[in-house]
């Protein structure tokens, strides 16, 4: 008798189980996370009310009540202010969205050179995907296409100017694209500058560290409206008459220079988390110290500071609109100019204008706030919770 | 040692004092010399275009139209200056400036000519170094008031809190009329016209301060015009017209004919429709106006082209057509002439003659 005869040894795994009624389906998710204790029941309860209370007539004005097409104000008026509404009506105007929605993505810009913006665009989508993508190959090719030859042409096609296309001032430019480039030109300077300025600071050569500190400290220390402000209004009165920078490009400078130094301290927190036997450790390597950067440190630091980088990103995007203060209209900017046309002025106009620019930001906000998590999510090796 | 240190730093200090001085210096007899710069029709006519200061949005006045191009009162001054001048109306940049930008930008050459609602004041035609003459729109700032407050006059209005907008004269009127009374109130002030205007609608604030061209814009914005009126004080004077820069008084002449051609135009029934046919006109006056009579110099004495006046109508049409298109019954904004009516109708709109 063989010893499996006697016992009983199972050869294979079981298929796994159903967890139990009692631990699944819908109610037993409301039982354990909206009414485990009376006190959660009596939250859950507390919310619900709220929401019952704020949700259907945000519904109701954003939607059902909303007056979705038309020409001028009349549509988005009462009776009494000289629409066709009736009295008491409040609804949202999409019509003056729709209406001006051109001019919220391009600004001024003139209508039959539109196709330049909009091929930058194109453009820039078609090259961010594949970047944004880990799985596809050739990144190094797609980064000096994005972020080398992009910009290039982006110089050459929206300015114009040059190869028989016709100047488009920048005091034209406004609306979405306005945020867009400096977001994006804001961004793509301020992770290099700030990866420098932060290795800077940490630098044991004492003037370059002072220099990067106190370029830091004077930058952090301002605010961005001031620097605009002084730039715009008091810089034309040192100059020469006639000699103007174009304020486009001091919008550009100043958003740059103050994201490069936040994003410094963003960096230079994750540089200090990294043990000194990681800087040891490639230093007996025989590493130089651009390698060790390289290869040990950075990739590790830059990992740690994912949600740091990206705050400073989301916070860059929505600076941008201070740029209106000098006479730029970026996406809220032109919205806000918009307000001021009396062939749409009603009372929900305003409303209706700031809730769109309000969810655009919030689109380009999210959506970076999502990629940045799966980033941590891919690359967490070692310091998951 | 230490006294080698500290004549160090004296020396120090003493360069960089003499640095800042230096800089100072040179930004000051920077701004001198803007003030005095001279001959800004050449400075335009070489750069192809008018550069304009205009509101950053206020309805009627400047504000974007469907397709982004700015139009409204001030816009339509800005384009006659440049059809007067190229004969061609395009031929402009508009500036948008904020009630404190505005001035910086004239004084610093930045704009040729500032057409942007802008109150003619003695200390803005002396200190600031400005020059006004032509009054385009007499304005005048008046209160508004829910009707639920009983308030029949400005005067019962101690304690109030009152929205107005910041950098203006309006706000310095309403500081001077509640001291000349001996009122108490709480100023609540903003930036932005459009932020008043939401302040007030959302009850912030119990008075509502602007000029009245404010006022009517701002009747089409709150969500019940009829539970506010408008108190019968008018506390100051605005007339409101294109400033220059002192110091060039060839532009500034072209600035304010600019203006007066066009309530002459009104005043001769010139339209933009009818500008070609009155060329025909018998009339001398209308002859000489236009620019039709033998031997006339009345645009080459001004330094432009003697149909000037022609090409501005052709371009805007006459100061009535302006108003109406913009801000008077042709307009949302309804705005009544009032003041603003040629003098010969009960205005105070009166233009030296042409001749």
């Amino acid at each position: 008798m063989s010893l499996s005869q006697i016992n009983f040894v199972r050869q294979e795994m079981l298929p796994q189980q159903p967890a139990p009624l009692s631990a699944r389906g819908a109610v037993n998710w409301i039982r354990a996370n909206l009414i485990a204790t009376p006190k959660d029941a009596v939250m859950t309860f507390v919310a619900l009310i709220l929401l019952a209370w704020l949700v259907p007539p945000a519904l109701d004005w954003l939607f059902i009540k909303a007056a979705w097409f038309g020409t001028d104000r009349s549509v988005c008026a009462t009776v009494a202010q000289g629409g066709i509404q009736p009295d008491g009506w409040s609804g949202a105007c999409w019509a003056f969205v729709g209406s001006k929605f051109e001019q919220f993505l391009f600004g001024r810009y003139p209508l039959e050179e539109r196709w330049r913006p909009i091929l930058v665009g194109i453009l820039f989508v078609l090259l961010l995907i594949p970047m944004l993508m880990p799985k596809l190959p050739h990144k190094g090719i797609n980064a000096i296409l994005l972020f080398g030859i992009l910009p290039v042409v982006s110089f050459i096609l929206l300015p114009g100017g040059m190869l028989g296309l016709p100047f488009v001032e920048t005091a034209l430019w406004g609306g979405l694209m306005v945020t867009l480039i400096l977001s994006f030109v804001g961004i793509a300077v301020s992770l290099p500058f700030g990866i420098v300025l932060a290795l800077g600071r940490r630098s044991k050569m004492p003037v370059i560290r002072m220099l990067c500190t106190m370029f830091i400290e004077i930058v952090r220390g301002i605010p961005l409206i001031t620097v605009l402000f002084m730039a715009s209004v008091m810089l034309p009165l040192f100059l020469p008459q006639g000699m103007t920078f174009d304020r486009f490009l001091r919008a550009l400078i100043g958003v740059s220079l103050f994201a490069s130094a936040y994003m410094a301290e963003v960096v230079r927190g994750g540089l200090q988390a990294i043990p000194k036997g990681q800087y040891e450790g490639a230093d007996s390597l025989g590493l130089s110290f651009w390698q060790k950067m390289n290869l040990i440190v950075l990739p590790q630091a830059l990992k740690l500071v994912i949600p740091g980088i990206v705050n400073t990103f989301i916070g860059l995007f929505k600076d941008t609109s201070l740029v209106s203060i000098i006479g730029m209209f970026d996406l809220l900017g032109i919205v806000r100019l918009n307000f001021s046309d009396a062939n749409w002025a009603s009372a929900v106009t305003p409303m209706t204008g700031l809730v769109f620019a309000g969810f655009v930001f919030w689109i380009f906000c999210f959506g970076m706030s999502r990629y940045s998590g799966f980033m941590e999510r891919m690359l967490d090796k070692g310091h998951k919770r | 040692m230490r006294d080698g240190n500290e004549r160090q730093q004296k020396k120090v200090l003493k360069m960089a004092k003499k640095i800042l001085a230096a800089l100072v210096g040179a930004a000051v007899m920077g701004i001198g010399t803007h003030g005095a710069s001279a001959a800004t029709l050449d400075d335009v006519k070489a750069k192809g275009f008018v550069q304009c200061g205009v509101n950053t949005g206020l309805s009627g006045f400047a504000s974007p139209d469907a397709s982004g191009n700015w139009s409204g009162f001030d816009v339509d001054y800005c384009k006659a200056i440049a059809a007067a001048i190229f004969g061609d109306a395009t031929k402009v940049k508009y500036s948008p400036t904020s009630a404190k930008e505005r001035f910086p930008a004239l004084q610093s050459g930045e704009v040729d000519v500032l057409a942007r609602n802008t109150t003619w004041t003695i200390n803005r035609d002396t200190a600031l170094g400005f020059n006004f003459r032509a009054v385009n729109y007499y304005d005048g700032q008046g209160f508004m008031v829910r009707k639920g407050l009983n308030v029949k006059s400005a005067l019962e209005l101690s304690g109030a809190a009152v929205c107005v907008q910041t950098g203006t004269t309006t706000e310095l009127n309403l500081a001077d009329y509640f001291k000349a009374n001996n009122l108490q109130y709480n100023p609540v002030v903003f930036e932005k016209l459009e932020e008043v205007n939401a302040a007030y609608d959302a009850g912030r604030c119990d008075v509502y301060t602007t000029d009245q061209s404010g006022l009517y814009s701002l009747r089409l914005t709150l969500a019940a015009p009829d539970d506010h009126m408008i108190l019968p004080e008018i506390i100051s004077k605005e007339p409101l017209g294109p400033a220059v820069r002192q110091g060039d008084d060839q532009w500034f002449d072209i600035v304010s004919w600019v203006h007066y051609a066009l309530i002459n135009a009104e005043d001769f029934g010139i339209t933009t429709a009818n500008v070609e046919e009155m060329k025909k006109s018998p009339n001398p006056d209308v002859q000489r106006f236009l620019g039709v009579e033998a031997d006339t110099k009345i645009g080459t004495d001004l330094g432009l082209g003697n149909e000037w006046a022609v090409n501005v109508i052709k371009a805007v049409g006459n100061y009535g057509e302006i108003f109406d298109r913009n801000i008077g019954a042709g307009s949302p904004l309804k705005i009544e002439r009032g003041l603003n009516a040629l003098w010969s109708k009960g205005g105070i709109q009166y233009a030296p003659p042409v001749r």
